[in-house]
């Protein structure tokens, strides 16, 4: 017990500790400042609006792709169904040489799209990708178990109560699983605002045009500017915190919504 | 040499893995026996017409196949895109070499040190009641939901040279920041959650009820752990393992801030995988990400292994129970 709190507090908490008491060193003024420079907000702006924009592609597709694995039978569903994971258990440096490898103008996919004018690679598109790619299995695992334990007798009766199959998706299964959708976004989001390995290769690292948040961090960090870095992580930090409440509070949500079997 | 070896074993790995998932796709899916309910009769009004379904899988199946199938497939193709020869060459390089075993180091310390404590943190969250128990999840959680280049600054903060330990460090010429101590720290910091969050529900579940029986027939409090307990959370204590190694070889933002890439000393495989690839030596750096692949598709396999021995163990509790 007393040695679970001692290990948990020297690998946790102390350095987050540390983290908060750096920012204490800086005035308020000076925070300010440091957050709204041009280059700072324009990271944020840059990671959290394309993490949102990734969050909901994977909304949709993920609502698509769970859809496709529960509800139908088709050959290699199964193989599908585990490369789903793949995301999760690639090392993210793997993902974001791999991805940037098959966007660049000479790459598989690079290619075609450059043909048709589209450039993904070194540009914010690319960021887009990559964060597509990392936040696919969050929507996809929640919503999975929820759309599985879904009493197939509502969607039999609002259909023999005469709904159409549009219907019943939409103002019976669809309610049933919003606990679940928005955890898996708000879980993609998160992810997507976060990360750094799979992003940083092909986002081309443009300052202001298509630098993330994480690499901010990371170059300032590299430049012996600690009170910028940690200034920024700070912001960073009390996102992710929002989140993880937003989150427990969905959840609690969806639990208060199923009915005590 | 040995190396070498093992590293054919590992590559042929591969299409053991796909022989393996075509089976998996042969016998009828597991949901389907489990619900009897769903009687042809109700499948018409549970299903969409046909054109619909086709869509839906045909968007389905291309997604995941162009996001996430295919780079895969362009680690393969880009590690081997000069052969065999190439392929292996690049693996033994000392750079190369040095970085697998300072990869290999880092996990085997960061797995040991998280099962030990994530299995007392598990236990005195899933076993007892206290106050501030929230907050303890909140804790342990929280590296899941934090950059991974955050958790690398905290460890700057506190050890860097401007840091609060900084000074008194160098004073005593412990290097912690920039060597391995650094790189296993903030490798320990963002694996942390696995192996406690795989335990803690399967311990609630299981309750106190056999750790009672077993105190009351006179066991000590080790005999009850080592004979009882660890027995009963085994498949769920492998699964967190299995999680924890892979995250731990894996990791790269959090590693990247702390490790300083000193060349044949502080890079770990992933960083080795950056630092080639912005070098515009794809093949090595392509052969280095292969294994890393590889790892984490023999990781998913033996996961959905494990996933099942997790689920078998649950039906048996539930007959056992009624």
């Amino acid at each position: 017990m007393g040695l679970t709190l001692t290990w948990l507090s020297v690998i946790i908490l102390i350095p987050l500790a540390g983290l908060f008491l750096k920012t204490l060193d800086l005035s308020l003024a000076q925070f300010w400042e440091i957050i709204t420079s041009r280059r700072t907000l324009n990271a944020l702006k840059i990671s959290f609006g394309l993490s949102f924009a990734a969050a909901c592609v994977n909304l949709v597709m993920g609502t698509i792709i769970v859809w496709a694995l529960v509800r139908y039978r088709f050959p290699g569903r199964r193989l599908f169904d585990a490369i789903v994971d793949i995301p999760f258990a690639l090392p993210t440096a793997v993902a974001g040489v791999a991805l940037t490898q098959l966007f660049a103008t000479k790459g598989w996919l690079g290619a075609p799209l450059a043909e048709l004018g589209i450039k993904v690679a070194f540009t914010p598109i690319g960021i887009f990708i990559a964060m597509v790619f990392i936040g696919i299995p969050f929507v996809v695992r929640t919503v999975q178990p929820v759309l599985i334990d879904l009493d197939p007798e509502i969607e039999e009766a609002a259909a023999s109560l005469g709904a159409n199959r549009w219907h019943t998706i939409f103002r019976v299964i669809m309610p049933s699983l919003t606990p679940a959708l928005l955890t898996g976004f708000a879980l993609a989001f998160a992810r997507a605002v976060g990360e750094y390995g799979s992003v940083i290769f092909i986002a081309g690292n443009l300052p202001n045009v298509s630098e993330i948040a994480p690499l901010l961090i990371v170059i300032r960090l590299s430049e012996f500017r600690y009170a910028d870095a940690t200034a920024i992580a700070v912001v960073m930090l009390l996102a992710a915190f929002v989140i993880i409440f937003a989150v427990n509070r969905l959840q609690r949500w969806a639990q208060a919504r199923v009915p005590a079997h | 040499m040995s190396l070498q070896t093992s590293l054919i074993s590992r590559a042929s790995a591969l299409p053991k893995y796909a022989a393996t998932t075509d089976l998996a796709i042969t016998p009828p899916a597991r949901e389907a026996a489990g619900r009897p309910r769903a009687a042809a009769a109700s499948r018409d009004l549970r299903s969409e017409p046909g054109p619909v379904r086709f869509i839906i899988i045909a968007l389905a199946v291309s997604f995941l196949t162009i996001f996430v199938v295919l780079p895969l497939v362009v680690v393969f193709a880009s590690a081997f895109s000069k052969g065999i020869i190439a392929y292996f060459a690049a693996l033994a390089e000392p750079e190369a070499l040095s970085a697998i075993k300072l990869t290999l180091l880092v996990a085997a310390i960061s797995v040991a040190l998280n099962l030990v404590f994530g299995v007392i943190a598990a236990w005195a969250i899933a076993k007892f009641e206290f106050r501030g128990k929230t907050f303890l999840i909140t804790l342990i959680d929280l590296p899941f939901s934090v950059s991974p280049v955050i958790s690398g600054l905290v460890f700057v903060l506190l050890f860097g040279a401007q840091g609060y330990f900084g000074t008194w460090l160098q004073a005593r010429d412990i290097h912690i920041l920039f060597a391995v101590p650094g790189i296993a720290l903030a490798t320990i910091f963002v694996t942390f959650p696995f192996v406690a969050r795989s335990l803690i529900p399967l311990m609630q579940e299981q309750g106190t009820q056999e750790e009672e029986a077993a105190i009351s027939l006179g066991a000590s409090g080790l005999q009850t752990f080592f004979r009882v307990t660890l027995p009963n959370i085994k498949w769920g204590l492998l699964y967190g393992v299995l999680l924890c190694n892979a995250r731990a070889m894996g990791e790269f933002g959090a590693v990247s801030v702390v490790s300083g890439h000193i060349r044949g000393e502080t890079n770990t495989m992933p960083l080795l995988v950056e630092i080639l690839y912005n070098e515009y030596q794809f093949v090595a750096s392509f052969a280095i990400a292969s294994l890393l692949a590889m790892l984490a598709l023999i990781t998913l396999v033996v996961k959905t292994v494990l996933e099942q021995r997790l689920d078998e163990g649950q039906t048996r509790d539930d007959s056992g129970d009624h």
